[in-house]
């Protein structure tokens, strides 16, 4: 695959992205659009485009972070802990400080995913058994115990279903005013273009990067911080999209490699790409109502993990 | 006796080990040797039923290996690998005592522990039998590892590189104590091991692997020579007579 | 060790006598016989949990893994979900717990048999790869789940909420006496492979050149994990970590590796654990919680700690 064939695909599916929905709007409508359809498509239709390229880049790029720090292919937001960690930070946020700040409450759930994941990353540091396949195992288990603490309170306070329910990664509401905050990932992800290599240097251990003059800590520290912070925005903004940090990458080294300067700039387009698929699919199934893009890319998302966990048996064996 | 027949085996399409065919002489020391990557320990593997081959046979005093019965089996032969780290926190007592799991199935009786005490001593670990595993040194834990294969008892005792990252004093230890094995109990002892002098100056026979087959087997004196070390390593290594032993100067 | 296990056999007795006598009310035969129900409905999901968590780490050779995670608690609550999504709350399938009980112990094996299928078939049966394929599967289950469950009518959800928790306030005598019968039967089965317990401890390349059939006693001992956990799951509903954290304890507190004392201990405790669990969530937090979520609270907690202790030293 060429980067300008994604690029391609990428523009096709924005445009159709735009013109699919409840409301009537269609590409030939563009040069004479009633003002309904103007006010659709710039308060909900744009925003949720851009939304999705963003939560798509994101995801993926901190996915191929997190594997680089860690140098297993199978280590993403969801496999480490990093989601449930900040789902337990939102929980917390609203209950403790309820009449906090959006950006507040931001915060704190970035404090939490941050501590969430670096707590795996230390812990993988130290674990003396390093089966690649242990550690997502482990990390989902720490994710699910981390979910159990985030029940204990949220059935106390009878918030459940709400918890669920705006958690649930779903880009229907998405329209002005509601996803701007997405917009921090920008420049995080400019600076992790420019940090590249050095988290590749740094996965390889503490002592090659010092050997090679690194601050290790510093990286990964700044590595953590990246990821953790795209994962709280997305979440916030849209909810939880499982695996899609842990699969795009996979598949970009099935065709590119491993080279990071090469597969960074596929991963970007593809997981946007593969989050537009997803979204429009979830749109029309059942047309004229919507399928979350959660669910579309939880199903979807666990049979292509599964389909590359096989494949990597077949391969080993 | 051991033999095996035309056995190979291949990772993702590549051939580790091919139709290797061998016999294995009773109650004498067998090293295997070779370059990186030539199968000795694959070969190992296969023979102690560690890994499953995928073709040719591998027979136990006539009978193959899979037609044993397991239990059975493991009072006949026994395999110690390379990396012994288990999760449980032992005692070397209690460690040696797995031993005789062939023949206690978990319950031991009096005559297994005195076997267990017998097998403690010939390692000369008495002294340090109610220690944990991991209070220990490398080379004690080795010697904890060897004695459980001694108490199992069995007449063949395959190891795979038991000097791994031991340092001179207790490798020549290792060495002399599966010299013994075989002396005095008559057990016959098959090894993986990198160094040739070592090969050279314990064993009584050596098969040498070179790309998943075998390059020559023989007497240690047929294979610890110039022209047939040359062939299996490609480089040069003349050989020395040191005080009766052939000594491969491969240094420089 | 004979002396704490006694303290522990102990202990789980006068947990229990508080339990059934405590606050005896005035018609207590109605009350007693109630209770009783309970209590038995505990021992056992709490025994069967415990017992199956323990051969389970023991196999995979792991501390901090649990069966729950292979994705039958999360097709536990995708079945019930399932059922009041589609067929609602008041429907036959929902209120009728036999049925409801066949049907989800039935899909649940159905789904382990699959699953073993689709990996033992291949070669290097890797348990670990078994697990996570497991996992992936409960992941995907548990993104249906939440979709329906957002759509479901907020009442709808109580009855739902209502089975993702474990609860033992409603148990259903003709259920605990199949439960029983089924648990009786495998407990039975899986004494011949008690024996091979303590070697399989030490790895698997120990236990086969020890002569044990690995390959084959690893299956039958997932099996019975897969009905231990499948029929207590559908009986009282999930309780993820109960495993996890009473093990760890009873590896803690006995300081052995031998399951012959192991077994009675880890089982001891899971009972102390629950049945205390209960005690104070009726008398001191009366009703506002459930005695899973303080147990999986705890047990997360607990593993937690672990852990950070681990990556420490």
């Amino acid at each position: 695959m060429k980067v300008w064939m994604l690029v391609a695909a990428l523009v096709l599916l924005s445009v159709t992205s735009l013109f699919i929905g409840a409301e009537n709007l269609s590409i030939t409508d563009l040069f004479s659009m009633t003002d309904r359809q103007w006010q659709v498509l710039t308060i909900s239709r744009i925003p949720r485009l851009v939304s999705l390229l963003i939560a798509g880049v994101s995801m993926s790029i901190a996915g191929l972070i997190m594997q680089q720090l860690s140098r297993n292919k199978f280590v993403s937001p969801t496999t480490a802990g990093t989601d449930d960690a900040a789902k337990l930070g939102i929980l917390v946020a609203l209950l403790v400080f309820a009449s906090a700040t959006t950006m507040q409450k931001m915060l704190i759930a970035f404090a939490f995913a941050l501590a969430g994941t670096y707590v795996f990353m230390k812990f993988l540091d130290r674990i003396k058994f390093k089966d690649t396949i242990f550690i997502p195992l482990v990390g989902l288990m720490f994710g699910g115990i981390i979910n159990s603490i985030t029940t204990f309170f949220a059935y106390k306070n009878d918030m459940i279903q709400n918890v669920t329910s705006w958690l649930q990664g779903s880009t229907s509401a998405i329209m002005t005013g509601r996803y701007e905050l997405l917009y921090i990932s920008v420049p995080l992800l400019i600076f992790a273009y420019l940090y590249a290599n050095k988290f590749t240097i740094a996965g390889m251990g503490e002592e090659f990067s010092v050997n090679l003059g690194l601050n290790h800590k510093f990286v990964v520290n700044v590595g953590l911080i990246i990821v953790a912070l795209v994962s709280v925005v997305v979440i916030l903004t849209i909810g939880i999209i499982p695996f899609l940090g842990l699969i795009i990458p996979n598949i970009v080294t099935l065709y590119v490699g491993d080279n990071l300067k090469k597969s960074l700039i596929h991963t970007a387009l593809l997981g946007a790409v593969f989050l537009l698929v997803c979204d429009i699919v979830g749109r029309l199934i059942i047309y004229p109502y919507e399928i979350p893009i959660g669910l579309t890319v939880g199903v979807i998302g666990s049979i292509v993990f599964l389909y590359l966990l096989m494949r990597r048996r077949a391969y080993e064996a | 006796m051991i033999e095996v027949q035309e056995v190979s085996k291949s990772y993702a399409g590549k051939p580790v080990v091919e139709k290797v065919s061998l016999k294995i002489r009773q109650g004498s020391v067998t090293s295997f040797i070779g370059p990186n990557g030539a199968g000795k320990s694959t070969l190992l593997a296969m023979i102690s039923r560690l890994l499953q081959k995928d073709s040719g046979k591998v027979l136990i005093d006539g009978k193959d290996i899979s037609d044993w019965k397991s239990t059975e089996l493991a009072k006949k032969i026994s395999i110690l690998k390379q990396s012994n780290q288990i999760n449980l926190r032992l005692t070397v007592r209690e460690l040696v005592s797995f031993g005789r799991f062939p023949y206690s199935q978990g319950k031991l009786k009096k005559e297994d522990w005195e076997k267990v005490d017998e097998a403690i001593a010939y390692m000369d670990l008495t002294d340090l039998q109610h220690k944990y595993l991991d209070q220990l040194s490398g080379g004690q834990n080795q010697r904890a590892f060897i004695a459980m294969v001694i108490a199992q008892n069995t007449e063949y005792i395959l190891l795979d590189e038991p000097l791994n990252n031991l340092d001179m004093k207790h490798s020549v230890q290792i060495m002399k104590v599966l010299r013994r094995l075989a002396e005095e109990l008559g057990k016959t002892v098959i090894i993986v091991i990198h160094d040739i002098n070592f090969a050279s100056c314990y064993s009584d026979y050596i098969v040498a692997l070179k790309d998943g087959k075998i390059v020559k087997e023989g007497p240690t004196e047929a294979i610890i020579d110039n022209k047939v070390l040359e062939h299996i390593y490609d480089m040069d290594i003349p050989i020395e007579l040191v005080n009766g032993n052939r000594i491969g100067v491969y240094f420089k | 060790m004979k002396l704490k296990l006694t303290m522990l056999a102990v202990l789980a007795l006068g947990v229990i006598a508080a339990f059934l006598f405590l606050d005896l009310p005035h018609n207590w035969e109605y009350a007693l016989d109630r209770r009783v129900k309970k209590v038995l409905a505990i021992a056992l999901t709490g025994g069967a949990i415990a017992y199956a968590t323990l051969i389970f780490q023991t196999m995979t050779n792991n501390r901090i893994l649990t069966p729950n995670v292979i994705g039958l608690d999360s097709l536990y609550m995708l079945i019930q979900t399932f059922v009041i999504f589609f067929f609602g709350a008041v429907s036959l399938p929902s209120t009728n717990k036999m049925m409801n009980f066949g049907f989800t112990v039935g899909i649940m094996l159905l789904f382990v048999a699959v699953l073993y299928k689709l990996i033992f078939k291949r070669e290097g049966r890797n348990l670990f790869f078994l697990l996570l394929v497991g996992l992936v599967m409960g992941t995907m289950f548990g993104s249906m789940t939440t979709f329906m469950q957002v759509l479901i009518d907020p009442n709808d959800f109580l009855v739902v909420q209502g089975k993702m928790f474990a609860s033992f306030n409603n148990v259903n005598t003709d259920l605990l006496v199949l439960s029983v019968i089924i648990l009786a039967v495998v407990a039975l089965y899986a004494m011949r492979f008690s024996k091979y317990l303590d070697a399989m401890s030490l790895g698997k390349e120990h236990a086969v050149n020890l002569g044990i059939p690995y390959n084959f006693v690893v299956m039958n001992l997932l099996v019975i994990v897969a009905i231990l956990i499948a029929v207590s799951t559908a009986l009282v509903g999930p309780i993820t970590f109960l495993g996890l954290l009473v093990v760890n304890v009873g590896y803690q507190f006995m300081k052995t590796y031998r399951h012959s004392i192991l077994i009675p201990s880890t089982m001891l405790i899971s009972v102390i654990a629950l049945i205390g669990g209960q005690l104070i969530v009726e008398r001191v937090f009366t009703f506002e919680t459930t005695v899973s979520v303080i147990i999986n609270f705890i047990g997360g907690a607990y593993f937690l700690y672990l852990l950070l202790r681990e990556s420490k030293s």
